[in-house]
């Protein structure tokens, strides 16, 4: 196992010399090659990269680097877009659909320097718990060939086939979480609605954050809900976190819905004393279906804080239970309308049959969008309906609002942080995963993330430690809304503090070399 | 009576207590009224019929039509509602289209503040109630050239609610009476408009042109409190008006920048109201009465032709003069109205309300746009009647045409005229030249300051009425000349010496001795009968001195030469 100390900051080592951004670039491309069979990305933006690595370079060159992130390889979701390149939601509707516009925090990355390597997969439309359900087929979660899960693989007496065992990421922000964690790039951007960011990252041992809804722009990212979607963040470490969230904090004229107050880059503050942080855990959060693995890695985290003197203490979010059918009627009502622009004319699929506009939008909508997407769709036009409004709708924001106000009176009560799982267990084998369908998974899998959504809290899953299996368990901390540098503070010292195992995967490649280079520069903030 | 029988008969079948009640047709409208249409206000329940059925002479009821509006007026903004792609009309198809407005994933709708401030104007010059918390919603339907596949609109809580919108109705000949009415507004929301869809049928497809996608729409939604054609294109007229006076909407017909869409239903006073049917797209003046009085004399004849009215879409086909039902309208439309979820609500202030230190950018303070208030048409002519004494029908034509009122005020700068004479010259011969060549004002070859000299030429008696008329004839065919220019040219002046001038007429007088006779002997003198000569009398006295001799300063000169003589022929013709 490498040891974390090893490892330095990859902005210092571009800062100096030790490595250049094409070169850097090159390795990142060469890995996403051989990481091919994760299908973590849908789009590989080689010539771009390559392109924006160079120019990156000159300025270094010239001693005039943009900061952090320039020459930093970057990958971006499949429902941002990205102006000249393909933007599918990994969805039939939109293949070969090519922006003419960058999504705000695609261009502030950007603008920052970072380079493009792709765009990752995901569940169509970012429907999903999985990343399987996309038009260009499931991704394979990295740790399905890591030495720590192999290892323990082969305890098991049964001789399966070697690749049929493989697991899911987690999702639907699976391909950029996937992507990272095989270290073929440095940070991604996700979109969490739910916890698309989150659980994915829990799944692939990175860091998912998902910020306060408002901070950050949404201008450009395709809606699964606009009232719970926010960019989310992944990355290897919490400081990369809060450096990418430096950069795409702050008002957008472009989104109303951003906060008016203007946002400086930060660097995240190392907290050396918890005495005075109190810590809730949620009650609620106790489901029955949590696995006892992940619970006991969640009471010895409340025991790590207690033992370093900060208070614990149990809290109520006694509305925790509505969630998951609140959001389903509100999540599937924005998805009809969401969806509705997607008719075949403007852009996107167009089916072959014109003998009216209605049987066109028909035949287009039926081809374009799969089964998750056509019911929730479906779904959602019942609940809008003029006799089932009030009954769903109304009262599903109801909900919604006490759901809000749980939150609300438990940090009022003086908690700093909520400190819950992220996910029920461990990644699940792909088989296991797909005998259920979408709904009942992504019902079963949102439980501890998905109702910071409703609130608009900002919520960040850090790994802790191996499962049994050898697979990562996150666990998550929830925040007071924009309060995300506090939030991301706290992680960071918890983070330090359990010295989460890097992923090995050299065996697994032809060539080793190159991924233990880049497992090196592991980060690019750390500055050891 | 032979078809409300029928009707009873037909109704028997289905409402059994409707027909053992004595057959009253009270109790089939009510049935009808409260099952299909919807609920509307008292007023207009108590309202007056004002069209009636010939058939009453039969000794039924008279029927009482109800008809209330949507206005859908464009809002005059640089840029559209929730982009920023500019608004013209008449633009290269699919030029003034941002991301947003052909709904790119992923684009966000930005909120536009001349629009606000637009409905805010527009809503307190209604007497609205400004609501200082209005939200967005979406209505859902599809249709090619609304591309979002929904219309963001304020469904739940609009912008501007409970006006009123007074209006006059001239009733009666000489002289008219002005009856003012009013009627309420329910409500006035910021809305999108759609793009334009031109169906090819040769080449059997649809061509979208999204350059009106997005644009700021004024959804103003009048009560049923109007009960004709011509109330209802009165109230759209006076609302024209106002919102060009504010300058919230160029409100143009003709360029779609105000549209009407019309419920009508008729009843039987004192019953309830009948069952409703929208008449959409009235997009012409000239159409709009015609339209909701033919649709009024469709249902009354349906009705007593033992025929139910359905709730339905019909459109104005103004080839037949009559309205027909709308084919794609078929069908119930449920819109799954949804808060538009990427706009905060919209919050207004007044003085006392406004947060300090709060960035006048992103505030809009309704008291502040309430100051700064345009004068309004019905202020307009009221001021029109106190500073100039016209009458209160000409203060409504001086407003009436675009460009009108500011061409007489321009006039009455100008000159030394009586406002009376400038009013009488501007709405009767001025506007009869526009009229006669389909001109609007800005396109009359005559200045306000060509007209404002002739005025003062025939003010300070240089010229005659008549004269002056011709000088007008004149300049409006050749542009450039001034009245002066053209009395002197013409020698159109009033000739001031009085020897010349009764030599003149003696001249005449001697040319002519037989109708001299003629005119003697007739009763009553030529100042009784104005302009109305004996028909014998020739022209030809026009022409002898030249034009300067028939004019007014000759009356009295001719007057007692005919009281000397005993009568004498009159020619003067009234201005």
């Amino acid at each position: 196992m490498t040891s974390r100390t090893e490892r330095r900051g990859v902005s210092a080592a571009l800062k100096q010399g030790q490595i250049t951004p094409t070169e850097l670039c090159q390795k990142c491309l060469s890995l996403i090659k051989k990481t091919k069979f994760l299908n973590a990305y849908i789009t590989v933006s080689e010539e771009v990269a390559l392109k924006q690595a160079e120019e990156s370079e000159k300025r270094y060159k010239k001693g005039r680097s943009l900061g952090d992130l320039d020459g930093i390889p970057i990958a971006v979701k499949d429902n941002f877009s990205t102006s000249g390149i393909e933007t599918t939601c990994a969805s039939n509707m939109l293949k070969g659909y090519v922006p003419p516009y960058n999504a705000t925090v695609v261009q502030k990355l950007l603008d920052q320097g970072a380079v493009l390597m792709g765009k990752t997969n995901l569940d169509e439309f970012a429907m999903g718990s999985g990343s399987t359900d996309g038009a260009f087929g499931p991704v394979k979660n990295p740790w399905s060939y890591s030495k720590q899960y192999r290892e323990k693989r082969k305890q098991k007496p049964h001789g399966e086939k070697e690749d049929s065992d493989w697991l899911i990421t987690g999702g639907s922000s699976g391909g950029s979480a996937a992507a990272v964690a095989a270290f073929t790039c440095f940070a991604a951007l996700g979109s969490d609605t739910g916890g698309s960011t989150r659980n994915p990252a829990a799944h692939c041992g990175v860091v998912g954050f998902k910020p306060s809804y408002g901070l950050v722009s949404r201008h450009g990212l395709i809606p699964l809900v606009n009232s719970m979607d926010v960019p989310g963040i992944l990355t290897r470490c919490v400081d990369d976190a809060a450096i990418v969230l430096g950069m795409l904090a702050g008002h957008d004229p472009k989104d109303s819905t951003t906060i008016q107050d203007p946002v400086k880059p930060f660097t995240l503050p190392t907290l050396t004393d918890v005495s005075k942080l109190c810590i809730g855990i949620p009650k609620e959060y106790l489901a029955p279906e949590l696995s006892g693995e992940v619970r006991s890695f969640w009471s010895k985290a409340a025991n790590l804080f207690e033992s370093e003197g900060a208070k614990v203490i149990e809290v109520s979010l006694p509305h925790t239970s509505y969630s998951i059918v609140c959001y389903h009627v509100l999540c599937t009502s924005e998805v009809a309308s969401n969806m509705a622009r997607f008719d075949g004319l403007e852009y996107g699929h167009r089916c072959d049959i014109n003998v009216s506009t209605e049987a066109m939008y028909a035949a287009t909508r039926r081809e374009g969008f799969n089964d998750v997407v056509r019911g929730r769709i479906l779904a959602g036009n019942f609940f809008l309906l003029k006799e089932n409004y009030e009954n769903y709708f109304i009262k599903a924001q109801k909900v919604r609002r006490l759901i809000a106000n749980d939150f609300v009176k438990v940090f009022n009560s003086g908690v700093d942080v909520l400190l819950t799982p992220t996910t029920l267990r461990g990644a699940a084998p792909y088989l296991e995963f797909i005998k259920e369908d979408n709904r009942t998974r992504s019902a079963e899998d949102d439980i501890f993330t998905q109702a910071v959504n409703m609130a608009g809290l900002p919520a960040v899953s850090v790994p802790v430690a191996l499962s049994n299996l050898g697979l990562p368990i996150g666990l998550q901390f929830i925040g007071r809304a924009f309060c995300d540098q506090q939030l991301l503070k706290i992680a960071k010292w918890f983070e330090k503090q359990v010295q989460f195992p890097v992923i090995q995967l050299q065996e697994l490649m032809d060539d080793g070399s190159s991924i233990s280079e880049i497992e090196k520069l592991a980060s690019v903030s750390l500055k050891h | 009576m032979a078809a409300p029988m029928l009707r009873w008969w037909c109704l028997g079948r289905r409402w059994v207590l409707a027909c053992i009640d004595g057959g009253s047709r009270h109790g089939r409208g009510a049935a009808i009224g409260f099952t299909s249409s919807r609920k509307r206000g008292q007023t207009s329940v108590a309202q007056q019929p004002l069209i009636t059925s010939q058939k009453s002479r039969k000794g039924e009821h008279e029927w009482a039509a109800v008809v209330g509006l949507e206005i859908h007026a464009q809002i005059s903004s640089n840029s559209k509602l929730f982009s920023g792609s500019r608004v013209h009309f008449a633009a290269p198809p699919n030029s003034l289209v941002s991301f947003f407005d052909a709904s790119l994933p992923g684009t966000l709708p930005v909120l536009n503040r001349r629009c606000v401030e637009a409905a805010v104007m527009t809503g307190l010059a209604l007497n609205c109630r400004i609501n200082k918390k209005s939200l967005f919603d979406r209505k859902h339907y599809f249709y090619a050239d609304l591309p979002a596949g929904y219309q963001i609109t304020q469904q739940r809580l609009p912008i501007a609610v409970n006006g009123s919108l007074a209006y006059s109705v001239c009733v009666g000949k000489k002289p008219s009476r002005v009856i003012t009415k009013t009627v309420r507004i329910k409500q006035i929301q910021l809305e999108q408009d759609s793009g334009k869809s031109l169906h090819d049928e040769l080449r059997s497809q649809t061509l979208i042109d999204l350059n009106r996608a997005g644009v700021g729409l004024l959804e103003v939604v009048l009560e049923p409190d109007m009960s004709c054609g011509e109330e209802a294109a009165t109230a759209v007229r006076e609302l024209q008006l106002i919102l060009q006076a504010l300058g919230t909407s160029r409100a143009n017909m003709a360029e779609g920048q105000l549209r009407v869409d019309a419920n009508v239903s008729v009843h039987h006073p004192g019953e309830p109201l009948g069952v409703r049917t929208e008449v959409k797209n009235l997009n012409s003046a000239k159409f709009l009465a015609k339209a909701i009085d033919s649709e009024i004399e469709r249902q009354i004849h349906e009705l007593e032709n033992g025929r139910e009215i359905l709730n339905e879409t019909r459109s104005f086909d103004y080839k037949l003069g009559c309205t027909m039902p709308m084919r794609d309208k078929e069908g119930k439309q449920d819109y799954r109205f949804m808060p538009e979820p990427n706009l905060p609500p919209l919050l207004l202030y007044d003085t006392e309300s406004l947060p300090p230190g709060a960035d006048p950018q992103q505030v809009i303070n309704i008291d502040w746009i309430r100051e700064r208030l345009p004068e309004l048409p019905s202020e307009t002519r009221e001021r029109l009647i106190q500073q100039y004494g016209i009458l209160p029908e000409h203060s409504f034509a001086l407003l009436n045409e675009v460009g009108l009122l500011e061409f007489f005020q321009n006039v009455i700068k100008e000159t030394r005229a009586e406002p009376k004479k400038v009013t009488s010259w501007v709405l009767n011969i001025f506007l009869g030249f526009l009229k006669q060549q389909n001109l609007a004002v800005n396109e009359s070859p005559v200045t306000p300051s060509a007209l404002a000299e002739l005025l003062n030429l025939l003010d300070r008696k240089a010229i005659s009425s008549t004269a002056a008329k011709q000088v007008f004839e004149e300049l409006w065919r050749s542009e450039g000349k001034t009245p002066s220019q053209i009395v002197s040219e013409k020698q159109l002046e009033l000739m001031q010496d009085q020897e010349a001038l009764e030599r003149a007429c003696h001249t005449v007088m001697e040319g002519h001795p037989q109708v001299v006779m003629i005119t003697c002997s007739t009763e009553g003198g030529f100042l009784g009968s104005r302009g109305q000569g004996p028909p014998s009398w020739p022209a030809q006295g026009q022409r002898q001195p030249e034009h300067s001799a028939r004019s007014l300063s000759t009356a009295p000169l001719l007057s007692l030469k005919a009281q000397a003589n005993k009568g004498w022929p009159g020619y003067i013709r009234s201005p």
